[in-house]
């Protein structure tokens, strides 16, 4: 496998100004002879679609949900960075590239990276300009707000839902596209191969969750922007569809999965209440600011009201270790000291499974230092939510709270360009693996997402069109395309005719069970041995018994699931590989055998590398191969929250 | 309802439902069937009541029934149940995957029917094709501007008061209970929110009028109905939107058509592109 990362040449600060400069160009007169499409409408996706399409390319864009609007770029909440330094307090591009790097814990691609930071500030300009209506001050100037990982205030926001208008304002520009009719939105469709011609990315094959319709369509380049794979742990605080199949159907189809075990776990998430759960809710990290985290010291109080419990035998456990962050250090140190004190029995809430996982987020002195009203203020809605779903009142009760899957920071391994392996399949948000290395920075994925979509992918894909010529793209006629379709036939058949016993559910409940367990917050070699083998009996057992209801030609919510536990059990095993062969702790990863008293222990000298993992085959092992991760002004330094 | 303690090592209450549920193919006619679904934990969301009832259904090796779903924290606006009569069910301001079955009594029967407006025809079982609603923004639903010509962010101004009303309105999520709450089975309050949003913002204001006009256009077109006041529509919006934006809309669409027919050129607009 071939991985050359392409990084221009020259000093950190003007290698994408120099490199943009040497990008070659279409004709505009030309462009609406190209055609490209555009898997997912999240913020990358439809940031892209749009872009493509007012440069004056024909753009086709795909997504599974009935419209684009409704993406889970829509769920994030907090914000999303830009070093503008509106607020004099020492932001430049340069600090908000060094925060990055640091809480991506010296993992990510410092080009890239830094490539992330200078286009920030553009985003908010196109945003502001789109309507998007971000918080302001009196005057009228926006405003901004302070964030975990960082000592300046560069956070803008929409209330609790900046996600949801930033996806709004890409929606609409995508919207205005549609009605122009220079892009043909194709939602309901859910991509399910790659085709590739002449060892090039050349369409991709459809099934149209509708009607049921398999079909090929041919294009110049293909561009994935569906997200990343947090489902592979069935409880998530992904949405329900959330899938890996597009990046895996890539990768099957020779596409590198670079540092599949990066996920991020995010501490403040309402606890499992029972077997039946589908779904995992964020509580947004500001509570932390004001709530202050703790467990009975002593498990014989566990089972009692936290009214019951003195002040004398709690433990603020995030204040005892971490004194100078206390319960606002990093989301990685946070949810592994949660888990910490939950494993020795020490947990709160509801026994599910024997164990209770939550720990308490106790807003009663910032109550009492402030009064109720300033706290429904500040957090109203948010109390609101934790109500609706928990029936309990934060006001008068302590909120619990345990980590959950929230983010992953691998994906498909792609060059500065944003290009993967595979020449003319590029990749943008989440589905890449490139910004955030081994942990991921509060407000940044909203920014890389709009970064990619905006102002990377339209300047890089042109280079490639550019390249490919004008000898026009394949016909969908070619033997390629009709082999792939078949192959999406005889797997869509297989699944409605085998009379198994098991739904896809549950065996992806046992899979989230088991990469939670051997590869979630804490990983081991024994652990992470045990689940390969665990899963690859797994993935034995659904393909023998898998049972699938319904029809092929209409809505079949069973058969899409089918389709994407398939690809998640296969996936997990990469997963755990990856988990398994990384020797070190870093962000995200940790590995018991690899710590300093609790805390990460990278291994600088034998891992400061990119893992990129192989297709080999159905039932075998990928293959592992690296790219060096080079760092040209960045000094390696140990993260200490102590 | 609050729980004073919900630290009890119990599970809490677990109820017996009778559902009575919509079964419909595709272009043909539907009906309801009806389902005995035991031990559904207070502490699951009505979906995961309906995931349970699928799981029942597999297991028996019937087809499961299809709704639309996705982020299942109330902001995607997929979700889009009728319960007991009531788009999003019985409780003000939430989602169908917001409500959650302690609202419910043991023995009850709960009705869960699709969005029912004839510009929303049925999918399959729970599930509609709201499409109708991307096309109003297609037509209009948006503010001109090609990436990268955008200015600098703080060259305009915006009072902090039209920013929290703007924000007021955007905060819809288009999932359609405006139009299935509605006797008129209207969109104005989805079309209001998004005219409101727009239309007050400084950066809105070149494209307000071939916006409204644009917008109210394809709505008509698109088979909604007109507003006659109900206010159905504000009690079941699950973001709590509110009738003033119908009134607002009406009110620019008003000053559009004028503007309209006395503009200088003496052309009517055509409004979109």
């Amino acid at each position: 496998m071939k991985l050359e990362s392409k990084i221009p040449a020259g000093p950190l600060a003007d290698k994408w100004n120099n490199h943009k400069a040497k990008l070659r160009l279409v004709n505009p007169a030309n462009r609406r002879k190209y055609h490209i499409i555009v898997v997912g409408s999240g913020l990358a996706g439809s940031a892209a679609a749009a872009s493509f399409a007012e440069m004056g390319y024909e753009v086709s864009c795909f997504c599974y949900q009935d419209s684009p609007r409704r993406a889970h770029s829509i769920a994030a909440q907090g914000g999303i960075n830009a070093a503008k330094n509106y607020q004099n307090d020492g932001d430049s591009v340069r600090r908000l590239f060094l925060d990055t790097i640091k809480g991506g814990d010296y993992r990510a691609r410092e080009a890239n990276v830094y490539r992330l930071a200078q286009v920030s500030t553009s985003i908010i300009d196109q945003c502001v300009a789109q309507g998007v209506p971000f918080a302001r001050e009196y005057g009228g100037l926006l405003a901004n707000r302070s964030f975990g990982g960082a000592q300046v205030s560069r956070t803008f926001y929409a209330r609790g839902q900046t996600g949801q208008q930033l996806l709004l304002g890409a929606y609409s520009a995508l919207s205005r596209q549609i009605g122009a009719g220079t892009v043909k939105m194709y939602p309901r469709h859910e991509m399910l191969d790659l085709v590739l011609v002449d060892g090039q990315a050349k369409g991709i094959v459809t099934r149209n969750l509708v009607n049921g319709e398999i079909k090929a369509w041919a294009s110049d380049v293909v561009v994935l922007c569906t997200g990343g794979y947090g489902n592979v742990f069935y409880l998530s605080t992904n949405a329900q569809g959330c899938n890996v199949t597009a990046t895996f159907r890539a990768h099957r189809r020779g596409a590198g999965f670079a540092n599949p075990c990066y996920t991020q776990i995010h501490p403040t998430c309402i606890p499992v209440h029972g077997e039946d759960q589908s779904k995992l809710t964020l509580m947004s990290e500001s509570l932390r600011n004001d709530g202050r985290v703790w467990v009975p010291k002593d498990k014989a109080d566990c089972g009692k009201p936290a009214s019951e419990i003195p002040e004398d035998r709690r433990d603020y456990f995030l204040e005892r270790k971490y004194p100078s962050y206390g319960n606002l250090a990093p989301r990685d140190i946070s949810s592994r000291a949660a888990k910490e004190v939950c494993d020795e029995g020490r947990g709160v809430g509801q026994m599910v499974d024997g164990k209770r996982l939550g720990v308490y987020l106790d807003f009663s002195a910032a109550i009492n230092r402030l009064g109720e009203s300033a706290i429904r203020e500040r957090y109203g809605n948010l109390f609101d939510m934790y109500e609706n779903i928990t029936g309990e009142n934060a006001y008068r009760q302590p909120m619990r709270i345990f980590p959950a899957v929230h983010y992953t920071m691998g994906g498909l391994w792609v060059d500065y360009n944003l290009q993967s392996n595979i020449p003319g399949l590029f990749v943008g948000g989440e589905a890449n693996f490139s910004d955030h290395g081994a942990n991921r920075l509060g407000a940044s994925a909203l920014m890389q997402g709009l970064a990619d979509g905006y102002f990377v992918l339209p300047y890089t894909v042109t280079d490639y069109l550019a390249g490919v010529g004008l000898s026009g793209r394949p016909s969908v006629d070619r033997p390629e395309y009709k082999a792939a379709v078949k192959e999406v036939q005889d797997r869509t058949q297989w699944f409605i005719q085998n009379k198994g016993t098991r739904s896809a559910r549950s065996y992806h409940k046992e899979l989230g069970k088991i990469v939670w367990e051997k590869c979630g917050m804490a990983r081991d070699k024994a652990g992470l041995q045990q689940a390969i083998k665990d899963l690859e009996a797994l993935r034995a057992d659904f393909w023998k018994n898998v049972r699938v209801v319904g029809s092929g030609d209409q809505l079949a919510p069973e058969l899409e699931r089918a389709g994407r536990v398939a690809d998640f059990l296969d996936f997990g095993i990469m997963m755990c590989l990856d988990a398994l062969s990384r020797e070190e702790s870093c962000g995200g990863h940790f590995r018991t055998e690899y710590q300093d008293s609790g805390e990460a222990k990278r291994n600088d000298d034998n891992y400061a590398h990119v893992a990129v993992w192989e297709w080999q085959g159905e039932n075998k092992h990928p293959v592992r191969h690296t790219e060096p991760l080079v760092y040209e002004e960045v000094q390696f330094t140990t993260r200490s929250y102590k | 309802m609050v729980k004073e303690n919900g630290n009890s090592d119990q599970h809490g209450r677990t109820l017996s439902l009778r559902l009575r549920v919509w079964r419909q193919n595709r272009g043909q006619p539907g009906h309801f069937e009806e389902h005995f679904l035991a031990a559904v934990p207070e502490t699951a969301s009505f979906l995961e009541m309906m995931d349970m009832l699928n799981e029942q259904l597999i297991r028996e090796g019937k087809d499961t029934f299809a709704f639309d779903h996705d982020c299942r924290e109330g902001i995607c606006g997929m979700c889009s149940m009728t319960i007991n009569g009531m788009p999003h069910g019985p409780l003000p301001g939430v989602t169908t995957c917001q409500l959650h079955m302690r609202n419910f009594r043991d023995g009850e029967t709960i009705t869960v029917e699709p969005w029912r407006a004839r510009a929303f025809p049925v999918l399959k079982d729970l599930a509609v094709d709201r499409s109708a609603f991307d096309k109003v923004i297609q037509a209009g639903g948006f503010i001109t501007v090609r990436t990268g010509s955008a200015p600098e962010a703080n060259h305009t101004l915006v009072p902090k008061q039209i920013a929290d009303e703007a924000m007021d309105a955007a905060e819809c999520i288009g999932c359609g209970a405006c139009v299935a709450s509605c006797k008129n089975g209207s969109a104005m309050l989805f079309v209001g929110a998004k005219i409101n949003h727009l239309n007050i913002l400084p950066q809105g204001q070149p494209e307000r009028e071939r916006r409204t006009l644009a917008m109210v256009k394809t709505m008509d077109e698109a088979g909604f109905g007109n507003c006659t006041n109900y206010g159905e529509c504000q009690a079941h919006c699950p973001k709590s939107i509110t009738l003033d934006v119908i009134a607002k809309l009406n009110r620019d669409y008003l000053r559009a058509r004028v503007k309209e027919f006395f503009s200088s050129t003496g052309k009517p607009s055509k409004g979109g592109e």
